[in-house]
């Protein structure tokens, strides 16, 4: 091997990693900017600190009204509020995901022509666009007070959730191992058993996991605004100040999304 | 034989990958395609399936035009076409059996693919060709277990379970070491011969294709440079194609094909005449 240039010249050159920013100027700018914003934004927040001092014993004799958590006196109500919202939840993830599959196809550019592209990108802005909450508040103005409402809305929500997600997935998986199967003159439909679907499968199978997580806590929101389950018989028992069976309803859903969580995790690792 | 007639492939960004190629491939003939990278190997192969679409010209197979085909006529075509890719490009969270069968797809229904219940005859080939290249052992095993050779030969596996009369062979050694390189080349050409196969075969490295091809193509920037005998490859030819380089010792003739007979293949005659 030969050299065409004398190394000597090259000792003693400097090297620094080039900035994110090329620009020093903006760079600087950005960065002061910030802070300044940061500075002003904390200055504005008012914090009225006798209030704060006033409220911390309330928190205190608020707190301790939780304790002991009551799960005996309700036991009827609270038990037929979960299982509500569990139906709730398993309705709306199956539902939902159904759903999602013809649209994240559509959704995924690498699979559809440009039209159904962005019909399908336009269905899942839309429903990613409200809140589970404000789409209950709309259902249960349209249907009425029910499970039906907050069925609607937890549906709403996992389609535009996992539509997206299926999408990308969809994206982001390897070409030439899609290609081959075209190669080998596959149908289409064939085509999506045998290269999309093993491609995409594991991270579908736990993100419909952590849907159903998501859809079994959103069911309690759901419920404060009419949607029925859980979070109709936490609402109830808060009107009551009876704030002992609140706690042991807080608890019972808490153990249930560590449950869903935990299982998750294990059903994730079993499919990779 | 496949005729290519004027064939041009000038991609949306504006690069003229494929230049009018004329070529001609008789039944039978196992042609190596070389080139830089950039001079329209994967361009070429790919316009005979139509996984890319030609710009203008015709690719005929048998006297049948593929470049005007409706999509379903094209797959029927497709499935008598074999590929294999440079990355292997299994489905890696499919079997190898999975895999193999994957080329059966065009000539099975939706639902018997769907099921998995593919008719017996296929799956007794589909171990048949397992067998061929030693791997009928590892059909339950998920592909991505496997080391890139084993991958390799699942697909072969994989393009000769669809009757192929024709394989398209998208530089098959280039994530293999020098061993492993030559085996899956010999097993290529062999299954060729078994075959009555012609094939097309990109490949980087100039030894390989004058070990185990019998025609070369030249191809540099989207055109054909030279077209002749493997052994017709002169440091002028290989300069004219690659450029400016040391040619001598690429060239120095390679007697030594016998020394590492199949080892790891298995060959099995008996076994071999699917």
């Amino acid at each position: 091997m030969t050299l065409s240039h004398p190394t000597e010249s090259l000792v003693g050159r400097r090297w620094k990693r080039p900035p994110f920013i090329a620009n020093p100027m903006l760079r600087w700018c950005l960065a002061l900017g910030a802070a300044i914003y940061l500075a002003v934004a904390f200055g504005t927040m008012e914090v009225n600190w006798s209030r704060v001092a006033d409220g911390l014993p309330r928190a205190q004799r608020f707190l301790s009204s939780f304790f002991p958590p009551d799960f005996t006196s309700r036991a009827e109500d609270i038990f037929d509020g979960i299982l509500e919202s569990l139906w709730m939840t398993v309705i709306s993830t199956v539902v939902g995901i159904a759903i999602s599959i013809p649209v994240g196809l559509g959704a995924a550019r690498n699979l559809s022509p440009r039209p159904v592209y962005l019909f399908s990108r336009a269905v899942l802005a839309i429903s990613r666009t409200f809140p589970e909450i404000i789409v209950a508040l709309f259902a249960v103005k349209l249907f009425g007070f029910g499970p039906f409402a907050g069925f609607l809305a937890l549906s709403l929500g996992t389609i535009g959730f996992y539509g997206k997600l299926l999408a990308e997935d969809i994206e982001d998986m390897d070409p030439v191992q899609a290609e081959a199967v075209k190669a080998t003159g596959s149908s289409w439909f064939q085509w999506l058993n045998y290269a999309v679907q093993p491609q995409v499968m594991p991270r579908m199978i736990g993100l419909g996991m952590y849907r159903f997580d998501i859809n079994f806590r959103e069911s309690a929101v759901v419920g404060i605004v009419g949607g029925g389950g859980i979070g109709a018989t936490l609402l109830t028992s808060f009107d009551r100040y009876e704030f002992d069976s609140s706690a042991a309803i807080l608890l019972i859903i808490i153990g249930i999304v560590m449950v869903v969580e935990y299982s998750s995790g294990y059903v994730r690792r079993w499919v990779q | 034989m496949l005729r290519l007639d004027t064939l041009v492939k000038q991609y949306k960004t504006g690069d003229l990958a494929l230049k009018g190629i004329d070529l001609e491939v008789p039944d039978g003939q196992v042609m190596a395609l070389i080139g830089p990278s950039g001079a329209g190997k994967s361009t070429l192969i790919r316009c005979v399936n139509r996984l890319v679409e030609p710009t203008s010209g015709k690719v005929s197979l048998n006297d049948m035009e593929l470049t005007t085909l409706s999509q379903g006529r094209l797959r029927k075509v497709r499935r008598r076409i074999g590929m294999i890719f440079q990355e292997y490009a299994l489905v890696e969270r499919l079997t190898v059996m999975e895999n193999v069968l994957t080329g059966r797809l065009g000539y099975v229904s939706f639902w018997r693919s769907y099921f998995r219940k593919f008719p017996q005859s296929d799956i007794d080939e589909a171990f048949r060709l397992l067998a061929r290249v030693g791997l009928d052992h590892m059909a339950d095993k998920r592909a991505d277990e496997l080391s890139g050779g084993q991958r390799q030969r699942v697909g072969i596996c994989r393009a000769l379970i669809q009757d192929p009369e024709l394989l398209l062979v998208d530089e098959p050694t280039a994530s293999l070491d020098p061993k492993t390189s030559r085996q899956i080349m010999r097993l290529i050409r062999e299954l060729c011969a078994e075959r009555k196969l012609s094939a097309i075969i990109n490949i980087h490295d100039v030894l390989l294709a004058q070990m185990f091809a019998e025609r070369i193509v030249g191809l540099q920037l989207g055109e054909i440079v030279y077209d002749g005998p493997p052994d017709g490859l002169t440091p002028d030819v290989l300069t004219q194609i690659y450029g400016e380089e040391d040619w001598e010792a690429t060239i120095e003739k390679v007697d030594d094909e016998d020394e590492v007979e199949d080892e790891l293949i298995g060959v099995e005659p008996a076994l071999g005449s699917g």
